[in-house]
């Protein structure tokens, strides 16, 4: 088995907490995980790029090779088009819908979620609104990944663990507020 | 036996905590920082005891500082990115020559592709040039063990050994399998000088040696090197990284090539002549420059084809991917989705300055004040205000080398190109902007320096700068610069006029003047509240 994932986004919107929290509940399941990011701009607003890796064997490269993900999870709905060439025919895509126009030549929105939408297996949501509903409107991230967590393989239970644990530190109110989000993720897409 | 996950640079560290490193040193520098930051969190007990590990104000002091703590017999370490290794050239390749007592591990993490770098420089050559012996990890656990082995060969042959890694591994993670802890060593000093004191008659004696040395790991190297047997005449020699890009498309060969594998320089040139032997076409799928393409061919019989990168077969720059080596491999590219023909091409999104950061009012006054000359020079520096070369700055006009926006505005200034300003932040003013200063002392030239003070090295994760802000002034006074012409400036909106006005005064004096435009990082500032 092999599941190759791909993240994406606009920095600052915590798509490499996500990266983690899947690899975590990954490695709970038995599964081998590869995770890779580019770091280094602390700056904000810049393309945000990390591949995650699962096989139930050892892996090999680092980043995914092109025609391969399974799975492309995409924070900003411009930045997933970005990375079609990443994934399988039979790939998934979860995509927030909303967009962050921090470039002047940003196009029209309308245009960009048309174009994500006619990609088949694709599924775009409003995130931050969803987030909003949920009480938290900072955790469109575990929005997302609830609505990915159906296709991930392993149980969603093992990732509202990897949650739980993640953000044990920052103490039980903010456990509670990203679980929420992360159910109202998983609501919106079943 | 116990497994972490870990990124590249995080087994790198704790593979050397595990042979009982006692003191690392480091100044920041993706993909490296992590080394050091792992490090500092695990100071306490992550290996055999406390260790002392401490930022420095640049890649030179701190290899010095490693050099100092070998000396003492104890085990040290010093990281960097592959630019900071020219800074610290000097002490590199003469510590070649030293007779090394507690073993010296240097870490290079080099940035192929340029993800936040000046150049894509391959610190392989570096060692090979200095005739240090490298190990090269292909995955974080190898990472993790070299970082052990390497201490143990520094310690046996006497000489530093360094560990190069590349962006793609140093910044990904995976399961490690860790062993026990070593314990450190004792302070127990060098007794022999000889070994330490690069005095020419000394020197000479040790460079034979280094030579010796050299050759002598060469050969243990070679008798450990296999050749995995193909089926085929192609033979498939990789480095690092290369090896998974390989294995990444392994299972699509039809015939199995004959297989080498070079994770430790220098290269096993035996192994390298019997792969040869056995195929006419030999394919090189190595990171960086083509180092083990180009010395094969003064090693292989002219016969056999090379093939790598200065054949075309492989990408000469930018980073390895699993797809870019598959026409090498005679592998047709991978089907995937793509847009539709003729979607419209989607804009870049390039980093930009955190809202409301500090370097932006900055800016700010700086293009006020310098409105009204028509021919100026704005030379810049390495930091996150390196962003002000873009849209909607445009402020600054060059970016070269850590410390060079001073140097470099100094010499235009001499040749004639004024106003210069030189804008600088406070790290990297540390790092190498301050002998600039003296120069521009001592020669009176006409610049002004305008250093931004955020209290921390922003774009590599806010590490603290290595003296605080309050004595920056002090620093610039020491050197000389008169009195009536270092400023301190709020970089805040409130206090735009103010700066302009002595900003315009400055750039109207004709000999060095230094403002220091203060206001710290958001990012430190958020880091220090998570702390
Ligand atoms: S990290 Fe700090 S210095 Fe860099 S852009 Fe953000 S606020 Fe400015």
């Amino acid at each position: 088995m092999k599941y190759d994932i791909v993240l994406c986004g606009v920095g600052g919107q915590g798509g490499i907490s996500v990266s983690v929290l899947i690899a975590r509940a990954a490695m709970d399941a038995g599964l081998a995980a590869k995770q890779s990011e580019v770091h280094g701009m602390a700056q904000r607003g810049g393309e945000v790029l990390a591949h995650l890796r699962l096989a139930d064997g050892p892996i090999a490269s680092p980043t995914i090779p092109r025609g391969s993900a399974s799975l492309l999870l995409a924070f900003e709905p411009l930045e997933a088009l970005r990375y079609l060439g990443w994934l399988s025919p039979s790939a998934r895509i979860v995509s927030a819908s909303s967009p962050v126009r921090n470039i002047p030549s940003y196009p029209e929105i309308e245009g960009v979620l048309a174009e994500l939408r006619s990609v088949p297996g694709s599924l775009a949501l409003d995130a931050e609104a969803l987030a909003r509903e949920a009480g938290n409107p900072k955790a469109a991230n575990m929005v997302l990944l609830g609505a990915a967590a159906a296709y991930l393989p392993f149980p969603p239970e093992l990732l509202a663990r990897a949650i739980e644990l993640g953000f044990a530190r920052k103490g039980e109110a903010v456990v509670a507020a990203n679980l929420r989000a992360f159910e109202h993720g998983r609501a919106a897409n079943s | 036996m116990p497994f972490e996950n870990l990124m590249g640079d995080e087994a790198i560290a704790l593979g050397a905590l595990h042979a009982g490193l006692s003191a690392a040193f480091a100044y920041p520098g993706t993909p490296s920082t992590e080394i050091m930051e792992y490090y500092l969190d695990h100071a306490e007990g992550g290996g055999s005891g406390p260790v002392v590990a401490q930022w420095c104000s640049n890649e030179k002091t701190a290899y010095e500082a490693a050099l100092g703590a070998s000396f003492a017999g104890r085990r040290s370490s010093v990281s960097m990115k592959h630019v900071g290794l020219n800074v610290a050239a000097d002490p590199f390749v003469n510590s070649a020559l030293l007779k090394i007592k507690g073993g010296l591990l240097v870490v290079v993490a080099d940035d192929p592709g340029m993800h936040s770098s000046q150049d894509e420089q391959d610190s392989r050559v570096f060692a090979d040039f200095a005739r240090i012996p490298c190990l090269e990890p292909a995955d974080q656990q190898e990472a993790y063990d070299m970082a052990r082995e390497a201490f143990e060969l520094s310690e046996r042959i006497m000489a530093p050994v360094l560990l190069r890694v590349t962006t793609r591994l140093a910044h990904s993670r995976a399961a490690v399998e860790t062993r026990a802890p070593r314990a450190q060593n004792p302070v127990a000093k060098v007794e022999d000088r000889w070994g330490w004191t690069l005095m020419p008659q000394a020197a000479r004696e040790r460079w034979k040696r280094a030579l010796v040395g050299y050759e002598a790991v060469r050969s243990e190297i070679e008798a450990a090197a296999r050749v995995e047997p193909g089926d085929c005449d192609l033979g498939v020699v990789t480095t690092g990284l290369g090896l998974e890009y390989y294995r990444e498309n392994e299972a699509e060969l039809g015939r199995r090539p004959w297989r080498l594998h070079v994770g430790r320089y220098p290269m096993p040139y035996a192994a390298l002549r019997e792969l040869a032997s056995k195929v006419s076409r030999v394919l090189v799928i190595e990171e960086g420059y083509p180092f083990v393409e180009r010395e094969l061919r003064g090693v292989l019989p002219s016969a056999v084809a090379i093939e790598g990168k200065e054949t075309g077969q492989i990408p000469l720059d930018g980073e390895l991917s699993p797809d870019n080596v598959r026409p090498a491999l005679g592998l047709p590219p991978r089907p995937g989705l793509s847009r539709a023909a003729g979607a419209p091409e989607l804009p870049r999104r390039p980093p930009q300055l955190c809202p409301g950061c500090p370097h932006a009012d900055s800016y700010a006054f700086l293009k006020e004040a310098l409105a009204g000359y028509p021919s100026r020079v704005v030379t810049g520096d390495i930091g996150c205000y390196t962003l002000g070369a873009l849209p909607p700055f445009e402020a600054i006009e060059t970016c070269v080398d850590m410390g060079a926006s001073i140097g470099m505005a100094r010499g235009a200034a001499e040749a004639g190109l004024v106003p210069a300003v030189a804008v600088i932040g406070d790290s990297t003013f540390y790092h190498s902007g301050l002998p600039n200063l003296v120069d521009a002392v001592s020669h009176n030239s006409n610049l002004t320096v305008l250093i931004l003070d955020n209290s921390t090295t922003g774009m590599t994760g806010a590490q603290p700068t290595i003296l605080p802000s309050e004595r920056l002034k002090a620093v610039a006074l020491a050197v000389g610069v008169g009195p009536e012409h270092v400023h301190l400036l709020s970089a805040h909106k409130g206090d735009h006029g103010r700066n302009v006005e002595i900003m315009r005064r400055e750039l109207a004096y004709e000999g060095p003047s230094v403002l220091i435009s203060e206001r710290g990082c958001l990012e430190a500032i958020k880091k220090a509240r998570k702390a």
